[in-house]
């Protein structure tokens, strides 16, 4: 027993890994945590500046505290649970929106050089994972509706599992098409896989050209739409359409489990990006492979790709108008899906019978 | 610790340090916030009335048609992730025969279509 199970072992095979885990994952979190405060920050500076406002910039130089303050802010307030409320599921929903959004980004890749691939699990089925953790979202949203027993809880969460639902299958169909083209679910393939492409033919190896936003340009729009939708961003925002519904599924909530709401949220819209970006951006590859731009580390370029599509987010919601609900459901569903399924059909043909084929 | 360990412990890990920083932030004002309950604090928001009647009513049968609808497609969407992974592989055989899946499903959407499934108005 004690030569062949010894605490040696025991801490060497078990308990030490376990601890570099928690070490990488605590990080991770944190380091994401801190960029969504400021990325919040530049959501509400975009969505002022456009209104011809300066947004929030009392709180430190340019208002870059704002997000803290406000995090104080939340935790000081007043928690309030309806008396009508199922008290269990009320609580459960805010921590089960926050948490399942948090745990998408344990297979995102940051970055890939000598020191190996920057990320928490290099799942070989990463963006079925993605796909899985993103449908569960909507749980979130609908205990938290149906536990407040009130009205416009109640209508917020019934929209938002219709609307989540729907745009979920044309991303599904937007992901396969990219599949079809990488031939592997691991996220680390996808991003190396488009290193060679249409750039490459064109003499432009390495390059911007050459990721898969340019082949697929009708799916990287249609990508990008179903993004705003899943979201719940505007213009897709009938969730907690403010001149409706007051504020949708949250109208109950107050303090912390607001915030964890938002919180859940704005991770779950940063996700996006990222998917975004390693999907059709290149992930962490640098637009050009020439002398100053390929010194970069990757996880730059990474997290300057992300923020680049989030600052397309925030556009969108500072000048596009809301939608109504019919036209969502008709955009989502006699639009976006047939669109979506023609185009796998139509790539699926072109990679079997086209001038790529092998 | 085997591969399937190493892939999936780290998530398992990360899923857990998540569940701790928002269960922490979840109990923070139980703890630290001033807290004066009141009847009027505490009933479901109707803008300004007392509620009506109870919250949990009936609802549009659409709602039901569009997550039976949601469950077909991605079930599709399930069908064709190993297709697009395995492509290579299974040739023009797995591609006509994908092919022929999708033909029949795009018959039962186009008939849904036809039966005003899809309308909101």
């Amino acid at each position: 027993m004690d030569s062949a199970w010894s605490w040696l072992d025991v801490w060497q095979g078990y308990v030490w890994p376990l601890l570099v885990m928690a070490f990488w994952s605590v990080l991770l979190l944190t380091l994401l945590l801190v960029i969504i405060a400021f990325l919040l920050l530049l959501d509400r500076k975009v969505w002022a500046a456009v209104q011809m406002r300066r947004g929030p910039n009392m709180v430190g130089p340019f208002g870059l505290l704002q997000s803290f303050a406000d995090l104080l802010k939340f935790v000081l307030k007043e928690p309030v649970i309806p008396s009508g409320a199922d008290k269990g599921v009320f609580l459960l929903a805010p921590l089960v929106t926050a948490v399942l959004a948090l745990a998408a980004w344990a297979v995102i890749p940051v970055s890939e050089n000598s020191w190996g691939k920057w990320v928490m699990s290099d799942l070989n089925v990463g963006i079925l994972y993605l796909f899985a953790i993103s449908s569960l979202g909507v749980y979130g949203v609908i205990m938290g509706g149906w536990a407040s027993n009130s009205k416009y809880p109640f209508l917020g969460s019934l929209r938002s599992a219709a609307q989540m639902v729907s745009y979920e299958v044309s991303i599904g169909f937007v992901i396969i098409t990219v599949l079809l083209c990488v031939g592997s679910l691991n996220m680390t393939d996808i991003v190396n896989a488009q290193k060679a492409g249409i750039g490459t033919k064109l003499g432009l190896p390495n390059s911007m050209l050459d990721w898969y936003w340019l082949p697929l340009l009708p799916m990287f729009v249609v990508f990008f739409i179903s993004a705003l939708a899943e979201t719940n961003r505007p213009p897709f925002d009938l969730v907690e359409a403010e001149s409706e519904l007051v504020a949708g599924f949250m109208v109950e909530y107050s303090s912390t489990p607001y915030l964890l709401f938002m919180l859940g949220e704005y991770v779950a819209i940063v996700t996006m990006c990222a998917l975004t970006t390693i999907l059709f951006l290149g992930g962490w590859l640098p637009p050009f492979d020439v002398a100053p731009l390929n010194w970069i580390p990757g996880v730059f370029w990474f997290i300057a790709k992300v923020v680049l599509v989030f600052f397309m987010f925030a556009m969108v919601k500072a000048m596009v108008p809301r939608y109504r609900y019919d036209q969502l459901m008709r955009l989502g569903w006699k639009v976006f899906l047939p669109l979506s399924l023609l185009m796998v059909v139509l790539v699926a043909g072109i990679l079997q019978y086209g001038v790529y084929a092998q | 610790m085997n591969q399937l360990l190493l892939d999936y412990l780290p998530i398992a890990v990360f899923i857990g340090v998540a569940l701790a920083i928002g269960g922490a932030l979840m109990i923070a004002p139980f703890l630290v916030a001033y807290r004066s309950p009141d009847p009027e604090k505490l009933s479901a928001y109707e803008c300004g009335f007392n509620a009506f009647d109870d919250a949990r009513m009936k609802f549009d049968v659409r709602f039901y048609l569009v997550s039976i609808l949601f469950i077909i497609f991605d079930l599709e969407v399930a069908f064709l992730f190993p297709w697009a992974v395995a492509f290579k592989e299974v040739g023009v055989f797995g591609f006509w025969s994908m092919m022929v899946f999708l033909g029949v499903l795009t018959i039962g959407f186009i008939y849904e279509w036809r039966k005003g499934a899809l309308e909101w108005d």
